[in-house]
């Protein structure tokens, strides 16, 4: 009989474990803080422990490209300016020399292109070319204070905004993109200028950019602030 | 304990195979997989969404991992490894063991602690819980663990092996229950509280 309770005792876990699957629980008020304190302790090791600054993504060859990029946005219908000849990225708060730079001069500045593997969350991947500036090259134009630890990247897609760590800014792949596979950045991939990385999950790279802003703070984003991992590392 | 983690492990990772049901980049061509488009029923997927779902796996995952290495460590220390290893002289020892169990041999081989074929059957999962972990960690963070990545096959090649680990295990575990059942429902709860008093005292 005490083999039978025992083993009762087994299956009452996998009820329990699949009666919490089955409300689809998230945690609730109890379990749900405790879940997004783990997942800061795994954004702290995601950053001081498996990423590199020296590390550099894979690149791929040309040939290699996927034939096609899905493409997100959060607003009803895609973010369009009203005037683009007059559109500047902001770049502000704790620099020395705050810059406001039209593409113009965003595209004078240090070039780099890569072709490089895009992880999205869900679990998709394709390989696209991107063309932009170093963040690097702009921190380096507006002389960051020594209180800079993170950036915050703002946008004009209906609020979507993202926070990084400085560290992982500073990559030497992360690019504000204005092209995309050898031609102008289009409009549903973040026009006129966005956030790329290959060491950073699709959400983490901000489109539509408006302004660049360094604080001392961490600073949320649109989707970390539902409960994605901020870190966002791959 | 160790149930229980791994029950939510798996529910949880049925709830991110929701967000992209298909291994392949995109636009294919995508690994063979007869659960290719299809999101597994509600009551089976933990977290409610993916944010959910990544929380739980993320959370459990440390559990998970420092129970495996605790684990592994006291086989390597403890010297039981010598017991549960399977090894290249146990190959005849087993097909003994299989004859025996086919009925094609009367009485049953002389064993130590583990019959070989048992041997086989756990060093068979513990490399199973290995590979799951590593598989784990090469679609975690394919840029920084680039090497196991493609020691894999590349990211969607590391998401096909990771789910496939998931099945051959369950698969495993309940073959496994079963069988304890059906031969010596004692030994069940041995593996729990750690004591054998069943009707084969050599396995004590």
């Amino acid at each position: 009989m005490i083999d039978r309770r025992a083993f009762l005792r087994v299956a009452a876990g996998a009820g329990t474990a699949s009666l919490v699957a089955s409300c689809g629980w998230d945690g609730g008020n109890t379990v749900r803080p405790l879940l997004l304190d783990v997942s800061r302790l795994n954004d702290w090791v995601g950053e001081k422990i498996f990423f590199s600054r020296s590390r550099l993504a894979r690149e791929y060859g040309v040939s290699e490209r996927s034939a096609q990029l899905p493409s997100y946005f959060i607003s009803r219908t895609t973010p369009m300016l009203k005037d683009p000849t007059t559109w500047k990225l902001e770049v502000a708060g704790l620099v020395r020399r705050p810059q406001s730079l039209s593409l113009d001069e965003l595209r004078a500045m240090q070039r780099t292109t890569y072709t490089v593997k895009h992880h999205c969350v869900e679990g998709w991947s394709a390989i696209a070319t991107w063309h932009g500036v170093p963040v690097s090259a702009i921190a380096e134009r507006c002389e960051l204070l020594p209180e800079a630890r993170y950036v915050r990247f703002d946008s004009f897609d209906s609020g979507y905004s993202n926070g990084w760590d400085l560290a992982s800014a500073m990559h030497a792949q992360t690019i504000l993109a204005y092209g995309m596979n050898d031609n102008t950045l289009a409009p549903a991939h973040g026009a006129p200028l966005r956030l790329y990385s290959p060491t950073k999950l699709g959400y983490k790279m901000t489109k539509y950019l408006v302004s660049m802003t360094f604080t001392a703070e961490r600073p949320g984003g649109y989707w970390e602030d539902q409960g994605y991992p901020w870190f966002g590392g791959v | 304990m160790s149930f229980v983690l791994l029950a939510g492990m798996i529910l949880s990772g049925l709830q991110i195979y929701a967000a992209y049901a298909r291994f392949g980049e995109r636009g294919g061509p995508f690994y063979v997989n007869p659960f290719e488009d299809r999101a597994f029923p509600a009551w089976s997927r933990l977290g409610g969404w993916l944010a959910g779902g990544l929380n739980w796996h993320f959370a459990l995952m440390w559990p998970l991992i420092i129970g495996g290495l605790l684990y592994l460590s006291y086989l390597a220390l403890s010297g039981e490894w010598r017991s549960l290893l399977f090894r290249p002289r146990d190959v005849r020892g087993a097909i003994e063991m299989q004859k025996y169990y086919l009925r094609l041999r009367k009485e049953h081989p002389p064993q130590g602690k583990h019959n070989p074929l048992q041997k086989l059957a756990y060093t068979f999962i513990i490399l199973l819980g290995v590979l799951s972990v590593l598989t784990g960690f090469a679609i975690y963070k394919p840029t920084q663990f680039a090497w196991l990545t493609t020691l894999f096959g590349g990211f969607q090649a590391a998401r096909y092996w990771h789910f496939w680990t998931v099945w051959i295990f369950t698969a495993f575990l309940f073959v496994h229950v079963v069988l304890v059942f059906i031969v010596d429902p004692a030994s069940l709860r041995a593996m729990i509280t750690g004591w054998y008093r069943g009707r084969f005292p050599s396995h004590d």
